[in-house]
């Protein structure tokens, strides 16, 4: 016998058995439900579930195009497109450089910097009124000094809603692209340093366009955000029809005077995050 | 001493090693820094595009100051060992990247780029995204794009390593010959001895962060400084002390066909070994006996690791396998030949 025969056998160690002990085991596993925690997640999933259902079986179908159709639900829903996208127009500006500069430059007080843009994103969208309006109010900080300076008053302004929703929505954005940033093969930066590319020409050609599902989804999110704020709307923006009353504050005020309108409304918004969460997963969730 | 091409003294500390080599390129001269895996290769590599911060040292090319710029203002091409196209450009248009970058207006740098591609033989391709090319025609873009900037000093980082052995075949010989067309210097890494004598008109091998030895492909693979340039060229080597024709290696006096005194190196092929059951008749110089340490495939012979006064390979067909009926832990009798050993100072 010789012993490179010797060591070949090595191959046919594995007996079939074994396969066949493992799935015997994976079925023991599976054998008996644990109610202690199927039970649970099933009143969980209701609780989610049921209040959409409610509003879908509650809607007045016969008269939703009629309803749909009248001007206050239209203007409303006309404020809160413009104010929802032109949030985030003033989120990528400002939140994509932000994310940047959390996931690239290394500076003292990076964690504590971290940590207040996410602030928004715990804090009560009440509080964050209260605080734009002693900032940005007539008699705020800066608000003074801009009314003085260029006259331009922010609180219970249609600015003052997108400033508002800005506000709240900023830290869905810049989680969301300093993750991609994290996540993006930095060498590729280093090649396009080798080409002779600045570092503002690598962010433009290089890490932007690698960086870019991160980005919409972080629009996404942060429209969406944008869309459904309250809060520190109402707060800072108070609630004047065509220029300050969005959706939500729509719903609000109609469910004291028109429970119907306010389904209707309160629909409208439901399809919208539907067609939202539909299109992220599609599109740029499961996508690597 | 003329200034062009390049010299460097690249020094890079980390917390558990140290890089510090020297090294002179000349234009049009291709080095290839040769050595195992954490040896620092891509660490001196990366050193020179400016990628990795210097603890100390200098870098010149061509007489110019370079450790003191940025990686965007050296005259350096990079082919990186994955190539890091930029998967969202067509590969016209990552050729075009560095020329774009250098100030060329767009149409002119696609044109500079179109005819790089031409010349490695893409043309074809040019409006294909990198995730469509094959991994050798990733390799090829790559390598346009490097020479698109018109680098005074080419960087290659294991260039064929993600290929596959056939595509590898054909992709070095094809890299050969756009290297030999390259007027600058070139310094490519790679830890396969066949790339580095393929490619490379001098070989440096590093281990451990510092130069082991250095020459071109024939001398290195002559006389071999190290176990792991011995192993890399394939050969048995000894470090012992010369006298006369003869060298002692531990307990085992090998006789050589150069006399050579103080300290040496024995090198010998493990084709010139030859094995024996019993001790065989008419004496050959070099006998001894070594216990057989483990078989193994190698190409078409078998490999025999030997244990003993000295640790050595011998390769025998299968069928003097089948002959000898050898196993791992079976006596037996080794020789050499003194011609077929090569003795050279240490």
């Amino acid at each position: 016998m010789n012993s490179s025969q010797a060591r070949r056998p090595g191959r046919s160690d594995t007996p079939g058995g074994g396969a066949a002990g493992h799935s015997a085991a994976r079925r023991a596993v599976s054998g008996r439900l644990p109610w202690m925690l199927v039970l649970p997640a099933v009143v969980g999933l209701a609780f989610l579930v049921l209040p959409l259902a409610g509003l879908l079986i509650r809607a007045p179908w016969s008269t939703l195009l009629q309803r749909l159709a009248e001007p206050q639900v239209l203007e409303a829903l006309r404020l809160s497109l413009v104010c929802a996208t032109a949030a985030t127009a003033v989120c990528v500006l400002f939140g994509v450089p932000l994310a940047w500069l959390l996931a690239r430059l290394e500076f003292p007080g990076r964690r504590v910097v971290r940590a207040l843009v996410t602030v928004p994103l715990v804090l009560p969208p009440v509080v964050g009124g209260v605080a734009l309006l002693l900032v940005l109010g007539r008699r705020g900080l800066i608000g003074q000094w801009l009314e003085s300076a260029f006259g331009i008053t922010l609180p219970f302004t249609t600015i003052g809603v997108i400033v508002a929703e800005a506000f709240v929505a900023m830290p869905f954005l810049v989680i969301s692209v300093e993750g991609a940033l994290r996540a993006a093969d930095r060498r590729f930066e280093e090649a396009a340093a080798t080409l002779g590319a600045s570092r503002w020409t690598v962010f433009r050609r290089v890490t932007l366009p690698l960086i870019m599902p991160g980005v919409v989804a972080g629009a996404v999110l942060c429209w969406a955000r944008a869309l459904g704020e309250f809060g520190a709307t109402i707060t800072f923006a108070g609630n004047f029809p065509g220029t300050t009353r969005t959706m939500p504050l729509a719903v609000y005020l109609a469910l004291e005077t028109e429970p119907d309108a306010a389904i209707v409304l309160s629909l409208v918004l439901l399809a919208v995050s539907v067609v939202i969460l539909a299109s992220l997963r599609d599109r740029w969730v499961n996508s690597p | 001493m003329s200034t062009d091409g390049l010299r460097a003294t690249l020094v890079v500390r980390r917390s558990a090693f140290t890089l510090d080599i020297t090294l002179d390129v000349a234009p049009g001269e291709v080095v290839a820094l040769l050595g195992p895996n954490g040896a620092g290769k891509t660490t001196a590599l990366r050193a020179l595009a400016g990628l990795t911060a210097m603890s100390g040292g200098h870098i010149s090319l061509d007489g110019r100051p370079l450790h003191t710029a940025p990686p965007e203002q050296r005259p350096v091409g990079v082919v990186f060992q994955d190539y890091l196209l930029f998967p969202h450009l067509s590969a016209l248009d990552n050729v075009a990247f560095g020329p774009r970058c250098q100030g060329v207006p767009k149409a002119e740098a696609r044109r500079v780029a179109a005819a790089l591609l031409e010349r490695v033989g893409l043309a074809d391709r040019a409006a294909a995204k990198p995730r469509q090319l094959s991994g050798g025609q990733a390799q090829r873009v790559a390598l346009a794009r490097a020479l698109a900037v018109r680098p005074r000093l080419m960087l290659l980082d294991e260039p064929l390593a993600a290929l596959d052995a056939h595509t590898r075949l054909e992709i070095r010989s094809q890299l050969r010959r756009h290297l030999a067309g390259f007027d600058g210097a070139t310094v490519l890494v790679t830890h396969d001895p066949l790339d580095a004598m393929v490619l490379a008109d001098r070989l440096i091998v590093i281990e451990s962060g510092g130069i082991v030895q250095q020459g071109t492909p024939a001398e290195v693979a002559r006389r071999p400084r190290t176990d792991y340039v011995a192993r890399l060229v394939g050969l048995n080597l000894y470090r012992g002390l010369g006298d006369g024709a003869r060298v002692k290696v531990g307990q085992l006096l090998l006789h050589t066909s150069e006399p050579l005194d103080g300290p040496a190196f024995v090198a010998f092929s493990p084709a010139a070994v030859a094995l024996y059951r019993t001790r065989p008749d008419g004496s050959p110089r070099n006998l001894w006996q070594a216990t057989i340490g483990g078989i193994e495939r190698h190409g078409d012979n078998v490999r025999v690791h030997l244990d003993g006064p000295i640790t050595a390979f011998a390769d025998i067909t299968p069928a003097a396998l089948a002959d000898l009926q050898l196993s791992p832990g079976r006596r037996i009798w080794a020789s050499v030949k003194a011609t077929e050993t090569h003795a050279y100072p240490a």
